[in-house]
């Protein structure tokens, strides 16, 4: 597989020119150090789904991470959710595989959309979110600094329903506004209900859509321009393909003489991992293969660096406001403050100008 | 309009006093209720009334409405192209109106000699909102202005109700999303406004994305809460011998599970309507495939006129009793005895006239009130200005008056200074030869 290609660290051969000998310091063996640390640290993802109820989202993350997290599971009744508020279930599992340990949280937001008045039903989705960053920044700022636990969300795949044209109104308000706190990834949902040219318009639809809107959902990371051609075609074709159009499975059939994973139809077979009926593949190779740790560093990097520097500014600006005359600290600029308040400010300050004035 | 009751009363009041006339005349008249059943003889032939009445009704043509209840994008073009075999000319509707839209449109459909009048209406924008608790309102209102259009035509005066357009619904489709789990919260409480207004078959779109035992755990649990809400779904009849068995099949089978297609697939060696996947080809005709076949069955081949005699007899019958109830006709008064509906109605013409003559009255009042009021508010404004204009003019004379006296003064002083100046100058010519002599000394 590429990936392993890529972080096997690449020991020259030693040589029987001693002159080279004495030119080899040795750090090209860091690779290799920072692979053995990771390996005893072990990793950490959380990953959040969102979707209305019946988008087969907990299907999909046993079909990925090949375990059935959700036993014993109670769906509510039509009745129950007419009325039904968002929450936020978490459930943990530690996994490993061939010597690496993972901690995997999986965040689930069971109500969302389902009642009949979704009116800011992703409030107690962003709060979560927030209130995440917001230990993590207390933990950071404190003194003892050795265990912070790191519960921010990494990761949140957005579950569109394929019965409709595009984007619903509650996709749009949802992603707007999430997409500044946590990378997004939109799947289509179900796609075992759409034919091939079905999904090629619909995708072409959603991606209009979420340019008009502004939406800006999680962008693959440019590939270097020394990386072979095999990995650049690979990574253009992943970007062309989303919204990936996923389908899971909970249930082993018999295709081909082979078991795999996938779903009985009366006229066929659908397989989770044949990529010619759906991108659950690439999806899996995406988010655990390749990109699990861009997620990480974009939302340590990006998303909390934003909140950190918002919190920092809200707090400043509220010393400023209280102490305008008496500080003799020079303030820290706020950025981009809107057009009325500076002339708010402006004329204060020449009223003052103009009391300073007239007191001497 | 009578009801039976005042009926049955008036024939016994008249027979009673026909029978005291006849005992004199010693003739019998059998009343109304001994009803006897004779044998015939031979073939009399009025075992054709029901062809006639069958070939009355093809010429006249038969009218079909249908409304299809679902999310934006679930399939309801597509399926009614599907029963019907025709393509309905409709665009795709986008997801962003901001409130539910009926839109109702009639085609004229002919198979044999049978000509049908078919009215679909589609919901738009069904399912968009993200505050979807007004959603069933506009469908509600819909359907009580058609029942409401169809009664009036049903009071009027001179009327023509076998040349009337009649659309009232009489079947609505409600298409359930296949989520696998169990109905939406907003299906629930939709189904349950309109089960008293229509009669509902709720039907599973988009159905090849469900599995044969997942359909199968899914029809029941949505089976279930409907009965647990208590929603009143279309049950296809079992009285009538010839169709009671197929019906009381059916009426398990609900709700149909169906894949809608206009596209033609070769399988085999035969050209069929279905939906090709990678992984293979859901035939829309194919029994094991999907329930279409049943649909069409019941809804069209079937049950169609029952759909239409349901609705004639029971929810617009059930629409008219209320619509009647509120304006106030009963069929008894509190002394039980029998209204007629003319007297009622005068009662209630007289009632509302003399409420109009009293609203009459009170606002004429109110105006001859009202003007009284702004009048002796306006005479008393202009005697205020009256008073300060005569207030004004005081203060002006006062003020010419010491004006004058002070020119008067002025003027005397002026005059004393001028004398003075005139005295002075006089002094003063004297005064500087006397200087310049002084100067040349």
């Amino acid at each position: 597989m590429t990936t392993n290609i890529r972080y096997k660290s690449r020991i020259p051969v030693k040589t029987e020119d001693s002159a080279e000998e004495k030119q080899y310091v040795g750090f090209a063996t860091l690779p290799n150090q920072v692979h053995r640390k990771s390996v005893k640290k072990g990793f950490d993802f959380t990953l959040m789904v969102a979707g209305e109820s019946g988008m087969g989202k907990s299907t999909l993350v046993n079909s990925l991470f090949l375990t059935d997290l959700y036993k014993d599971r109670k769906l509510l009744n039509a009745e129950e959710r007419i009325n039904q508020t968002v929450e936020i279930i978490k459930h943990t599992v530690d996994i490993e595989e061939k010597g690496v340990k993972l901690k995997l949280t999986i965040v689930d937001t069971p109500g969302f959309g389902d009642a009949v008045n979704n009116n800011e039903c992703w409030k107690p989705i962003t709060d979560y979110i927030d209130q995440q960053f917001e230990q993590y920044f207390r933990d950071e700022s404190g003194l003892n600094r050795k265990n912070i636990q790191d519960n921010r969300v990494h990761c949140c795949l957005y579950f569109i329903p394929p019965f409709g044209h595009g984007l619903r109104p509650v996709d749009v308000e949802f992603m707007k506004a999430l997409h500044e706190k946590v990378n997004i990834i939109p799947l289509i949902a179900k796609a075992d209900c759409l034919t091939p040219n079905e999904i090629k318009k619909l995708k072409d639809r959603i991606r209009e859509e979420i340019d008009k809107f502004g939406i800006k959902v999680y962008q693959f990371p440019e590939c270097d321009s020394d990386e072979d051609e095999e990995f650049k075609q690979l990574d253009k074709e992943l970007k062309e393909c989303t919204p990936f159009a996923v389908i899971g499975s909970n249930t082993v059939v018999e295709a081909r003489g082979q078991r795999v994973r996938g779903r009985l139809y009366p006229w066929g077979i659908v397989e989770v991992e044949n990529q010619s009926h759906c991108d659950f593949v690439k999806l899996r190779n995406m988010l655990i293969r390749s990109h699990m740790h861009d997620l990480k560093d974009v939302t340590c990097d990006v998303h909390y660096e934003n909140y950190r520097a918002q919190c920092i500014q809200e707090m400043t600006s509220k010393l400023a406001q209280d102490n305008r005359m008496e500080s003799p600290i020079p303030i820290l600029p706020l950025s981009t403050p809107d057009a009325e308040t500076e002339k708010l400010i402006k004329m204060k300050d020449e009223e003052q100008g103009v009391v300073g004035l007239s007191r001497a | 309009m009578f009801s039976f009751s005042a009926l049955s009363a008036l024939c016994n009041e008249s027979l009673n006093k026909l029978n005291c006339l006849a005992a004199s005349y010693k003739v019998y008249i059998f009343s109304n209720e001994e009803k006897r059943n004779l044998s015939l003889g031979g073939h009399v032939g009025f075992d054709s009334l029901p062809d006639q009445l069958v070939s009355k009704s093809v010429t006249q043509g038969f009218c079909f409405n249908i409304l299809c209840v679902g999310e934006t994008g679930i399939g309801k073009s597509t399926l009614m192209n599907t029963l019907f075999n025709t393509m309905f000319e409709n665009e795709e509707a986008s997801h962003y109106q901001n409130g539910v839209y009926l839109r109702p449109r009639t085609y004229d459909l002919q198979e044999s000699n049978v000509h049908l009048k078919l009215t679909i209406v589609d919901t738009v924008g069904f399912g968009d909102q993200i505050n979807k608790e007004d959603s069933y309102k506009p469908i509600v209102d819909y359907i009580d202005t058609q029942f409401e259009n169809y009664l009036q035509e049903e009071l009027k005066i001179k009327r023509s109700l076998f040349n009337y357009h009649d659309t009232r619904i009489h079947i609505c489709l409600y298409f359930i999303a296949p989520t696998g789990h169990s109905l939406k919260s907003l299906d629930l409480v939709t189904m349950k406004k309109l089960d008293s207004k229509v009669n509902i078959i709720p039907i599973i779109a988009k159905a090849d994305t469900i599995s044969k035992s997942e359909l199968h755990k899914f029809k029941i649990k949505i089976m279930s809460e409907l009965v647990s809400n208590g929603v009143q779904i279309y049950q296809f009849p079992t009285d009538d011998e010839a169709v009671s068995e197929i019906n009381a099949s059916m009426n398990a089978h609900l709700p149909f599970a169906v894949v809608g297609s206009v596209e033609e697939v070769k399988v085999g060696n035969k050209t069929v309507r279905a939906r090709q996947y990678p992984w293979g080809v859901v035939q829309v005709e194919n029994e094991s495939h999907c329930d279409f076949v049943k649909l069409r069955e019941m809804l069209i081949r079937v049950n169609m006129e029952d759909l239409r005699e349901q609705t004639h007899a029971r929810h617009y019958e059930l629409y008219r009793r209320c619509k009647l109830e509120e304006m106030g006709f009963k069929d008894t008064d509190p002394d039980s005895q029998p209204f007629s509906l003319q007297e009622t109605y005068e009662a209630k013409r007289k009632e509302f006239l003399g409420d109009l003559q009293r609203k009459e009255e009170e606002m004429r009042q109110m105006f001859v009130n009202k003007v009284k009021e702004t009048e002796s508010e306006l005479k008393e404004k202009e005697r205020e200005l009256h008073d300060k204009f005569e207030q004004l003019k005081r203060m002006h004379q006062e003020e010419k008056r010491k004006v004058e006296e002070k020119r008067r003064d002025l003027e005397e002083e002026m005059n004393a200074f001028n004398r003075k100046k005139v005295a002075a100058e006089t002094l003063s010519l004297s005064q500087p030869l006397k200087k310049d002599k002084d100067k040349k000394k």
